[in-house]
């Protein structure tokens, strides 16, 4: 059997990867992107210096052909599901027997008056970034647009080279459709703390030509205008679908699949960001573009297609950021303002630049979700709470356990109780310490 | 273009080359760096403890405000920017031109010491400026390893002030550090130096004060003048000898189990301080490759294997067969180091079964390199041949010297940090590391953990790995790690964008973690 993979991002070199260890099955990736497989979140890190694509490559090159995984470094411009075709822009047509479809996303665009102007771009593709490596030079200022993950990244990325940065951000306060309040104005001061020109509630109203097909500045709702090289388009990104519609295959926002992963034709399947399922878990959401989500539906598309019928369960979520140098790790569900029948309890250090926040049931008082800035935390201990609907006390009597800090860093174990004390009157004594036995007698 | 600026940083985040501050903190150091240049090339310089001292703080300060400068101007976190596109720090020419220059200084050191000024009749250059120091020290004349020394301490100090500052939000890095500036200049540098300048009596040679450098890293701790010089010093020679076989037997043994090497590795060694500190601009330069791993594999396990046989070999030939004469006679030797090495081959096999990567083939060659040490030297010893070995033991001594003393860690080891990283001798080539490496992944308690599914494959782990090991191969599989190569710097979890990484020491479960994909995506039942 020939499995044929479109796009060589995590979630299809992960199906690939599993395909191979459950099976004998000849495989394909095909990529226009990049000859190997590179970690799609670290493209920061080669703007910025940290590493060379190559260190971003999680697989060494000889990986691939001793196992038996061919890739094909070629666009497919039309799928012919009738006849399991797949028409290619230079090389020969690829027949396959099944097919993943794991494209991945493509940057929003809003209909500004000026977004395909040349020096507007958004940051999502190797290409992207070789675009954004090319405006740089000579670069006086750039303005990005979007609060969210790529916007602050983009802003981090520019920032390490000494390039100033206009952040204009739709909402009043940082990324504050996903974080809480403390949260995000932590972020807010980090932001202006490096330098970054934050400009919260401002909207972009249109993107300047210079007069020869160039932006050279923008225009706010507040009717200032800005003058920069380099427009920033990070306002989200959606599956990056539009040369399969039209088609045999079902598409709305992205493609639907069912909990087997599979798309309105048998024999073709879809993975990751491009993906958006038929009947998402409570609380979750069909379409997630996340690293996790796109490297859980590799695993599992894999056992499909090799004949083990798994359905994707994406258990308790959990996704991590780090916002210039605060780390934020998230379990369970965390919306940014508190459910109702929910409580919240949110301790800040005094620094400002670490927090903790735990939302749980107002009457049973078990936890639902945690929300980490600046501190590291266990995944596996934070998820057996959540799953195991512990209540609040137990767990901040036991939350040094989960504590993931280096070594000799001050742990806040009793500030963090002694608050909670304050608020709800118990008396709590905290117990476990940081140790990985316990801990491991604990998750086991 | 006189646009205003609107960017409120305080970092001056326009500025793309060096700011003032920065500038003067260079100048400053370069006065100093010319200072010694030019006492190098022989000019004369008059009141030599001036210029030395002058040169020695130009150099510091110079070093220290320019790091300031760096660091201290913008807030707390990794500071990595950069480090790909600087010449100095990707192999480009200024990292060639520092590898060239470091590694000819060695070449000086080690074989033309008199053109470094090293004169018997009255030192003159570079070594003559050190005199007034090392009068004042220890009442002698400076020798070139003394300049060395002197130079080698006040780059751990400085740059361990710098890494400091680098790494300011990072407790471990901060003790860590503090660590090995403090064991090379009490441990290495100023007690040697005190105690040898106590010794008034004129007959008591020089032998190894460093309470810290052990067999066999210290291979040159049983040969004959060493221990000959320590037993005629008295009680301060017997008990260096005392704590010398403790330190190897007894205590490095127990430190290792209870924190793995890095109690040694990273936190108290003079070659790993100098890579920590100096070396930490150079750590991502390491190969990661699974070749380089292969190779290394091999080359520090022969080097420990060679300084295991040489040490045999010399101590062999330095004793006699009279009891009456030797404490230890070369019958008892040969039964004592016979007991050693088959207690260590089943102790090797007693740990090594509890281990589930174990690899038949390490196995098989690691017996099968016990039973060819111990036959030849048994064949040697039944035949009565005066050596250990067919190798008359001052050869072996002269190679080891000249090609693993001299050439591996000096010259590849220090001269090399611009082009192969900043651990290559602890990595292919230190007999101390495969030694404590070899405990370490038997049965020590260390390990890094990992954090459930958090890892995004990144790589800054592994890019930031001095050791070249691939730490992100086992954190995307959500694997605990256990390298026998691992020095428990801690770089790796601090780089770590996404929390994902913790060094730790516990005392269950070693193995269950490294085997198994840790594997949450698929359900257990449906998976199996």
């Amino acid at each position: 059997m020939h499995v044929a993979i479109i796009g060589n991002g995590v979630s299809g070199i992960t199906a690939a990867r599993y395909i191979r260890k459950l099976s004998d099955h000849k495989i394909t990736v095909i990529s226009s992107e990049s000859d190997y497989f590179f970690s799609r979140t670290a493209l920061m890190y080669i703007y910025m210096g940290h590493m060379r694509l190559k260190d971003t490559q999680p697989y060494e090159d000889w990986f691939w052909s001793k196992n038996r995984i061919e890739l094909l470094k070629d666009h497919v411009q039309e799928v012919n599901f009738s006849n399991n075709l797949l028409k290619m822009q230079t090389g020969p047509p690829v027949r396959y027997d099944k097919l993943i479809i794991a494209v991945g996303s493509s940057s929003n665009k809003f209909g500004w008056p000026g977004q395909d102007l040349d020096r507007v771009q958004g940051l999502y593709s190797l290409q992207d970034l070789q675009l954004m490596e090319q405006y740089s030079q000579g670069l006086r200022r750039a303005v990005i647009v979007g609060g969210g993950l790529i916007g602050i990244e983009m802003a981090e990325m520019l920032h390490s080279r000494h390039i100033p940065v206009t952040l204009l951000v739709r909402e009043k306060s940082f990324w504050d459709i996903v974080m809480p309040a403390e949260e995000s104005a932590m972020i807010n001061r980090h932001i202006l703390e490096h330098g970054i020109d934050l400009r919260l509630g401002t909207e972009l109203k249109e993107i300047i030509d210079d007069g020869s097909g160039k932006a050279c500045g923008v225009v706010t709702n507040l009717e200032e205008e800005i003058d920069c090289q380099l427009v920033g388009l990070t306002a989200g990104v959606h599956p990056n679908v539009d040369f399969l519609r039209d088609n045999q295959l079902v598409i709305q926002k992205g493609i639907l699949v069912d909990d087997f992963l599979q798309t309105n034709i048998p024999n073709v399947f879809a993975i990751g960001d491009c993906a958006q399922m038929e009947n998402p878990k409570p609380g979750r959401r069909p379409v997630e573009a996340i690293w996790y989500t796109g490297r859980m539906m590799g695993e599992v598309v894999a056992y499909n297609i090799c004949g083990q019928q798994v359905p994707y369960d994406p258990g308790i979520w959990f996704n991590s950021a780090k916002f210039l140098d605060i780390e934020y790790q998230v379990y369970g569900e965390m919306p940014a303002t508190v459910p109702e029948g929910q409580s919240t309890f949110y301790w800040e250090h005094p620094g400002g630049k670490s927090s903790i926040r735990i939302n749980y049931e107002t009457q049973t008082q078990h936890v639902k979700g945690f929300n980490f800035m600046g501190t590291r935390f266990r995944h596996e201990v934070c998820e057996k709470w959540i799953v195991e609907k512990t209540p609040i006390k137990e767990v901040l009597m036991n939350f040094a356990m989960a504590n993931f800090d280096p070594e000799f860093y001050k742990e806040y174990h009793q500030n963090i109780c002694q608050e909670y004390e304050k608020i709800s009157g118990q008396v709590m004594t905290s117990t476990k310490s940081r140790n990985w036995n316990q801990v491991f007698e604990f998750i086991k | 273009m006189s646009e205003s600026n609107q960017s409120m940083s305080l970092g001056n985040p326009d500025s793309t080359t060096l700011d003032l501050v920065q500038k003067i903190a260079a100048a400053i150091g370069g006065l100093g760096l010319l200072i010694l240049l030019v006492s190098w090339v022989g000019v004369d310089l008059p009141n030599k403890g001036f210029w030395l001292i002058i040169s020695l703080i130009t150099i510091s300060l110079g070093t220290t405000l320019y790091a300031y400068q760096t660091y201290l101007n913008s807030p707390e976190g990794v500071k990595n920017n950069g480090v790909w596109f600087r010449s100095l720090t990707n192999r480009g020419l200024i990292g060639w031109i520092a590898g060239i220059v470091i590694t000819g200084f060695y070449i000086c050191l080690y074989w033309f010491p008199q053109l470094v000024g090293l004169h018997a009749s009255g030192n003159i250059g570079l070594v003559a400026l050190f005199d007034p120091l090392s009068q004042l020290l220890k009442g002698v004349p400076a020798s070139q390893w003394f300049v060395y020394g002197t130079l080698y301490t006040m780059a751990i100090l400085i740059f361990g002030i710098k890494f400091i500052w680098k790494y300011r939000h990072n407790r471990y890095q901060v003790i860590r550090t503090i660590s090995v500036m403090f064991f090379q200049t009490f441990f290495a540098y100023l007690i040697p130096e005190i105690i040898e300048s106590l010794n008034t009596s004129t007959n008591i040679n020089w032998f190894d004060k460093d309470l810290k450098n052990m067999w066999p890293l210290d291979y040159d701790f049983f040969f004959k003048w060493h221990m000959d010089n320590m037993t005629l010093a008295g009680k301060l020679g017997t008990v260096m000898l005392i704590f010398g076989l403790l330190m190897i037997f007894v205590i490095s043994p127990i430190l290792t189990f209870k924190f793995g090497k890095r109690w040694y590795c990273s936190w108290v060694c003079g070659c790993g301080g100098l890579a920590e500190t100096a070396g930490d601009s150079f750590r991502h330069l390491s190969d990661k490759t699974l070749r380089a791993w292969r190779i290394e594999r091999w080359v520090i396990h022969l080097v420990l294997l060679f300084s295991f046989v040489m040490t045999i070999a010399v101590i062999y030939s330095y004793l006699g067969n009279d009891p009456n004469q030797y404490y230890l006679t070369r019958s008892g030797f040969t039964i004592l180091t016979t007991a050693l090495l088959l207690a260590s081959a089943g102790a090797y096999l007693f740990f090594q079964r509890k281990q589930k990567d174990q690899q038949k083939n390490t196995t098989y060659i690691i017996l099968g390199a016990v039973l060819f040490i111990l036959g030849l030297y048994l064949v040697n010893y039944f035949s009565g041949s005066g050596s250990a070995y067919f190798f008359n033991s001052e050869k072996l001594k002269s190679w080891y010297g000249f090609y693993i003393g001299a050439i591996f860690s000096g010259i590849i080891g220090v001269g090399f940090y611009p082009i192969l990283g900043s651990r290559v001798w602890c990595r292919f080539g230190c007999p101390m590391a495969a030694l404590l490496g070899i405990q370490q992944k038997l049965f020590s308690r260390f390990r890094i953990t990992t954090n459930g599914s958090q890892c995004i494959s990144c790589g800054n782990c592994s890019t930031y790995c001095e050791m070249g090991i691939d730490v992100r191969s086992y954190a995307q599989k959500g694997q605990n790690i256990v390298r026998a190569s691992c020095v428990g710097c801690g770089i790796c979890a601090a780089v770590c964008p996404r929390g994902v990484l913790r060094l730790e020491n516990g005392s269950i479960d070693l193995y269950e973690k490294t085997d198994d994909l840790h594997n949450i995506q698929v359900p257990k039942s449906s998976s199996s």
